[in-house]
Order: structure tokens, then sequence, then C-alpha cells
């Protein structure tokens, strides 16, 4: 019995829910989200391949379901993901060498990362209605 | 005081036997990734909306082939590094995690297959 009430009062360390979410903190979250999202992406991408490679009807149907509104709705968040990603990459790299770590620069380097991600994805895509 | 041998010391694996390896291949991926992503969604942009005949001339080209091969190498190699560690942080049962660890290699591989399969025969199957 006082075994159990011992073991029921020790600390437990804080989860992560109880921080209000600052901008560093959401931008280091959403590279690992981007990144596993990518990795599903990845796959559109060889089954994309592979239709190419099978015959013209396949491909075709393939390409349909792309281009709906569902699919461009899908793709339109695999390449905020892609963008995202690339950038929160760079920003480890660089990291990794002990540069860009001073906490006000970061937080504003996480906020910028949000915005430059957004604006790059739109560009991507007027590109990609302007080429055809 | 260190209990470890000088000989542990000197190979500076560590107790997963590997070192720092996961994490370099995840960096040299990274860098590599850079460029290819850019060439990628480039090659992309230009073939959106391309009719079939123009898309299956393009990728069976000698110079795209190669790129996708590359690509594909690069970032089938990085996701699945970097799934092995978001698998290894969140999933706690012994057994689970092992299936997992597994089916990452699975997932990816079977990708890879596509991948190959395609290349191959849009650039040698006329
Ligand atoms: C389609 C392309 C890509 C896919 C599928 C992908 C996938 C992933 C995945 C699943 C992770 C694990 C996430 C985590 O550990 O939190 C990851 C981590 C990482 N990615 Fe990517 N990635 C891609 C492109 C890139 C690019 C272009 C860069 C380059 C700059 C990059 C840099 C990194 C780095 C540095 C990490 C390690 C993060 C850490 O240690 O916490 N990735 N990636």
């Amino acid at each position: 019995m006082r075994q159990t009430q011992a073991k029921s009062s020790r600390p437990l360390s804080p989860h992560l829910e109880i921080y209000k979410p600052i901008p560093t903190m959401v931008a280091s979250i959403m590279h690992r989200i981007t990144g596993a999202a990518l990795y599903f992406g990845m796959f559109l991408f060889s089954w994309w391949l592979f239709a190419a490679a099978t015959d013209a009807a396949y491909f075709d149907w393939v390409n349909g379901l792309f281009g709906s509104l569902l699919g461009r709705v899908v793709l339109l968040g695999f390449t905020w993901a892609l963008v995202h990603h690339m950038l929160g990459g760079v920003k480890h790299l660089v990291q990794d060498t002990g540069r860009a770590m001073e906490k006000h620069f970061t937080t504003k380097m996480a906020r910028l990362h949000f915005a430059v991600s957004i604006v790059l994805t739109i560009l991507i895509w007027i590109a990609a209605y302007a080429a055809r | 005081m260190s209990m470890r041998t000088p000989l542990g010391k000197v190979r500076g694996l560590g107790s997963a036997k590997e070192g720092t390896e996961h994490f370099w291949r995840q960096r040299l991926t990274a860098v590599a990734n850079i460029p290819l992503v850019i060439i990628g969604l480039w090659l992309v942009i230009s073939l959106v909306g391309a009719p079939y005949s123009e898309v299956r001339a393009t990728l069976a080209s000698p110079l795209v082939a190669i790129f996708i091969a590359l690509f594909s190498i690069s970032v089938l190699y990085h996701m699945h590094l970097g799934m092995q560690v978001v698998i290894e942080d969140y999933v706690h049962g012994e057994l689970r995690k092992v299936l997992l660890i597994m089916l990452n290699t699975f997932f990816v591989f079977f990708s890879g297959a596509l991948v190959a399969f395609a290349v191959f025969k849009l650039a040698f199957g006329g």
C-alpha cells in the first residue's frame, strides 16, 4: 500500500504540451513532420514514373488522379513540405557547424522560414502553371 | 575513470557499433539532395500537363535517366535513415519497433524497385 503511494507521488517530467509553442520549436517539429510527409510523397513520384513506363492509358489515368482537385491539394502540400524541409535542412547543416545558434536570431529565422517556404511554394506553382 | 578499453576508444564505434555513420550519411544525403531536389522540381515543372509521348521521350533521354537514378538513390537512402530515427524515437515496444524498422526498409526498397523498373524500361525499352 505504502509503496504504491510513494510511486504515484513521484514527480513527472513535464510533457511537451505544457509549453507555449514558440517559433523555433514549431519549425523543428515541422521539419520532422515534413520529412515524414515527403517519405510518402516520394512514393507518389515513384508511382508516376512507373506509370510513365507502363503505357499511355495508365499514365493518363494516374495523371488524371494527380490533376484532380484532391490530387492538386496533395501535390501543393507536397511542394510546401519539400520547400520547408529543404530550407530546414540547410539550417540544420549550417547549425551542425556551430553557427547561427543565438536565440533571438533563431526565432527570427524560424519566422522567416515559414514565410519564405510559402512564397517559394507559390512561385513554384506559378512556374508550373505558366509552363503550360 | 573510463571503463572503456583503449581499443574501443580508438575505434569510436560505441554500443551501436556504427559510430556516427548514421548521422554522417543523413548529412551526406541531405547535401546531395539540395541540387537533386532543385533539378527534380525543374524537371517536373517542365513535364506538368505534357502529352504522354513527350513525357516518355524526356524521361528516356540519357541525362534525365541518369539524373532520376541519382535523385532516387539519394532521396530513398535519406528517407530510410530519417524514418528509422523517427521510429526509434517514438516506438518503444521492442517487437513493434523492430517490425516497423523492417517495414521501413521494405517500403523504401519497394519504391526503389518501381523507380528502377521505370528508369530501365524507359531508357532501354525503346
Ligand atoms: C524528397 C526529399 C526528402 C525526403 C523524402 C526527406 C525525408 C526526411 C526524413 C523522413 C527525415 C527524418 C525526420 C527527422 O529525423 O526528424 C529527414 C531528416 C533530415 N532531412 Fe530530409 N528529406 C528530403 C529532402 C531533404 C533535403 C533536400 C535536405 C537538405 C538540405 C534534407 C535535410 C535533412 C536533415 C539535415 C535531416 C536530419 C534532421 C535531424 O537530424 O533532426 N532533407 N528527411
